[in-house]
């Protein structure tokens, strides 16, 4: 960090306040005022919302405008836009999708979903069936997608369509901005084991999408996608957390509360739950401390594998820890949740919700194939579908 | 209490590269595996290059007793080096252990020797003894001041010139300073666990004082300190380990073909290899912290060590048992370093305190207490 760019970053943090005092600005226009003068992500470039400044003078941003009562925006209401459409598009968009499209996707106002799993491609997400065909500027598209949180709130989705049916799957993926408001464009509720609906199936009938919203080359989606999953799994696992956040301060919480709760048996699993938390925690602090710069790489990966298994040891334990509470939930009611807290009602809740942990953003067992192949250069399976034109896949 | 740190320096990593070359020259698994059976089970030379040529002994010592006024930080790096080629050093014994009695007791004259002459010096308690679990009460100050007792499984005695003896006398509890030449004093090696680290019982009958270390005061803190730092570094010596086993076994999966096919490319396989390197790199960052803990005299340590080795201690074992497993029928032969390996991590889990023992150090450190009554 030069001191340069820290002052800088001091002197623009005083001028929006001093111009735009959060007291008595509306929240729409400071968080515009604050991408205007590049303290949305600093590590973004300038006119971008940032300063092309390190990531890390992010932390003393935010810290200084909380403190100053200033607005946020939101993040885990707009957690796809942040952490996975934006670095994409930064990578990948041009010029016109850039100015277009970060401003709202920071500010909120125009809120983000991701049109990539289908019934028939989960893990095997490359075998992807929507298809994109061209008619003039514009491609028209027919598919369905399913898991898709906010797609019931969402302006804008990252949309992966099979635009060349006759080449391997991988190699005839297209990567597009699709427009959630578009008349071919579905969103149905899709009720999951909780009871709640936090997801969505999506489907595409004859939706135009002009060619401008494409991101990346025709055929080199997969390649793009790839920004996007890695940072997926980093929005997954690598928070920043303190020690007893997540599922363990709930756990260690209820366990000091209700002494004549516990027993020997669960004491243990407790304490082994608490010192693997710690030694996520510290994985996580130290891995952050190696990337303050740069991509994330297949640690993300590693994070999120480690953080699933936790998250369903720890809501598991507390269950039982509840003897005859723990056979009662909550509420089976199907709502529709806009903000989904893998920590928040009550245990039963957790129980279930953290089972989705290790299936959202890549299952744990791909993820084991990931760090296996990429990390300790293990080789792939054979495979049979890597070289056949899609087409000719079995499906 | 500032951020810990939980990388490695410039010059942790050119002390690494260091140790590692020279682990290369003197200890290949074959000279390790030839050796543990000899008469001579630790390797001199190679005692003399690491503790007075490349002055690791002397990591933790501070200047003002001759020593290189490094830190615990270094220390833990030289012991993931050890633990990766299971080198048949005394460096926990003599340069963590009684180093950091000597340096808590201010002991600056016996300092040199051990940094400068090469010699080893060992805390006379057994390997298993966990730190915070009383004085140990089976050696006995005689009215002339003399030594008495027994003390079993000491590792890294056998080449030792001096032990540091805790023992109560009249006046309590105490820390001694005793030649192993000393007249009365046998050191006998057991037939150990751990070929590469091994351990002998020490009878003292009537054992000359060289110099009181510690009195009632101070002595139960100091024993403490030292088995907290030892604990704590020790889980660096088991990421070496871990290290090794599973670099080493990712190697072989990557030649051995069976079914017509790399073994390495079998998922059953891979995701085990997956969840090791995965554990791995969890171990470093706690092994970090607990070095970092030591080093800085966080108020954290206690917390830190406990984590370290619980996960660690574990984590070593775990890896040395995978190694074997995804060998197959080589890795269950003698011939094959992967015992080595196996033995030293399975001593080293039970040295300092169990993983179960320092998990349970961590109920009275955050407060989530066992059942009532």
């Amino acid at each position: 960090m030069t001191p340069d760019i820290g002052a800088l970053i001091q002197a623009r943090v005083g001028a929006l306040l001093a111009e735009y005092d959060p007291a008595a600005t509306g929240r729409a226009d400071f968080l515009r005022a604050r991408f205007d003068a590049g303290l949305a992500w600093v590590h973004f470039p300038a006119g971008l919302g940032g300063l092309g400044a390190p990531r890390a003078l992010q932390a003393l941003v935010d810290a200084e405008l909380a403190a100053a009562g200033a607005p946020d925006n939101d993040p885990r209401r707009i957690g796809i836009g942040l952490g996975m459409a934006a670095p994409t598009i930064l990578r990948y968009g041009t010029e016109e999708q850039k100015s277009r499209l970060l401003r709202p996707l920071w500010t909120g106002e125009e809120v983000w979903c991701q049109l990539f799993s289908e019934p028939g491609a989960g893990s095997d997400l490359a075998a992807l069936a929507t298809r994109a065909v061209r008619k003039g500027d514009d491609w028209v598209v027919n598919g369905q997608k399913v898991w898709t949180s906010s797609a019931h709130t969402a302006r804008w989705a990252i949309l992966l369509a099979r635009t060349d049916p006759d080449v391997p799957k991988h190699r005839g993926i297209t990567y597009f901005v699709c427009d959630m408001t578009d008349p071919g464009v579905e969103v149905r509720p899709l009720r999951q084991i909780t009871g709640e609906a936090e997801f969505n199936e999506v489907f595409l009938t004859g939706v135009r999408i002009p060619d401008a919203h494409r991101l990346g080359g025709v055929g080199e989606g997969w390649q793009v996608a790839q920004t996007t999953l890695n940072n997926e799994r980093v929005a997954i696992g690598g928070q920043a957390i303190s020690r007893e956040g997540g599922m363990i301060g709930v756990v260690a919480e209820t366990w000091r509360r209700r002494p004549e709760l516990r027993s020997h048996e669960l004491h243990q699993r407790l304490l082994k739950g608490w010192l693997d938390a710690e030694v996520i925690r510290l994985t996580g602090e130290r891995l952050r401390q190696q990337l303050t710069l740069g991509q994330p790489g297949p640690e993300g990966a590693a994070m999120k594998l480690a953080f699933a298994r936790l998250a369903q040891e720890l809501s598991s334990l507390e269950v039982e820890l509840l003897g005859e509470e723990g056979l009662s939930y909550d509420d089976w009611t199907m709502t529709r949740p806009e903000i989904v807290d893998f920590t928040g009602r009550e245990a039963g809740y957790r129980y279930l919700r953290a089972k989705g942990n290790s299936i959202e953003g890549g299952t744990s067992e791909i993820l084991r194939n990931i760090i296996a192949e990429r990390v300790l250069g293990l080789p792939a399976e054979p495979r049979t579908d890597k070289d056949l034109p899609w087409k000719e896949l079995a499906r | 209490m500032s951020a810990p740190d939980l990388l490695y320096s410039e010059i942790e990593e050119e002390l690494r590269s260091s140790v590692r070359s020279l682990l290369a020259d003197h200890c290949p698994p074959s000279a390790v595996l030839a050796r543990c059976e000899g008469s001579e089970p630790y390797d001199p030379g190679l005692w003399r290059s690491l503790a007075v040529e490349l002055g690791a002994a002397a990591l933790q010592v501070p200047e003002e007793f001759g020593g290189a006024g490094a830190s615990l930080r270094e220390t833990a790096v030289v012991l993931e080096e050890l633990g990766r080629s299971a080198a048949p050093v005394p460096f926990l014994g003599s340069a963590v252990l009684a180093t950091t009695v000597l340096v808590e007791c201010g002991a600056g004259e016996l300092l040199p020797a051990l940094a400068e002459d090469g010699r080893v010096a060992v805390l006379a308690v057994p390997f298993s003894t966990a730190p915070g679990t009383g004085f140990p009460t089976g050696v006995r100050v005689g009215g002339d001041g003399s030594l008495s007792g027994r003390v079993t499984s000491v590792a890294d005695a056998l080449p030792a010139s001096l032990l540091l003896v805790p023992a109560v006398g009249g006046d309590g509890p105490g820390l001694y300073a005793v030649e192993v030449e000393a007249a009365g004093l046998t050191v006998v090696r057991r037939t150990s666990l751990d070929l590469t680290r091994q351990l002998a019982d020490v009878t003292l009958q009537d054992v000359p004082v060289v110099r009181r270390l510690a009195g009632p005061g101070t002595a139960a803190a100091v024993l403490d300190r030292a088995l907290l730092t030892g604990a704590g570094l020790l889980a660096s010596e088991q990421l070496g380990i871990a290290e090794w086993c599973l670099a080493t076994t990712v190697a072989y999966l990557k030649e051995r073909r069976q079914f017509g096919r790399t073994l390495g490319s079998f998922q059953a396989l891979k995701h085990r290899l997956a969840d090791l390197w995965l554990e791995t790199v969890q171990a470093r960052a706690a092994a970090r912290y607990a070095a970092d803990a030591l080093a800085s005299g966080s108020p954290d340590t206690a917390v830190a060590v406990a984590v370290a080795q619980a996960h660690c201690g574990a984590l070593a074992v775990r890896a040395a048992e995978e190694c074997i497993q995804l060998h197959g029928g080589i890795g269950m032969t003698w011939e094959h370093p992967a015992h080595l390996y196996l033995k030293r991590a399975k001593a080293d889990q039970l040295a300092l305190g169990t993983p179960g023992f320092h998990r349970n150090a961590l109920a009275g450190a955050v407060d989530l207490p066992g059942p009532v009554g």
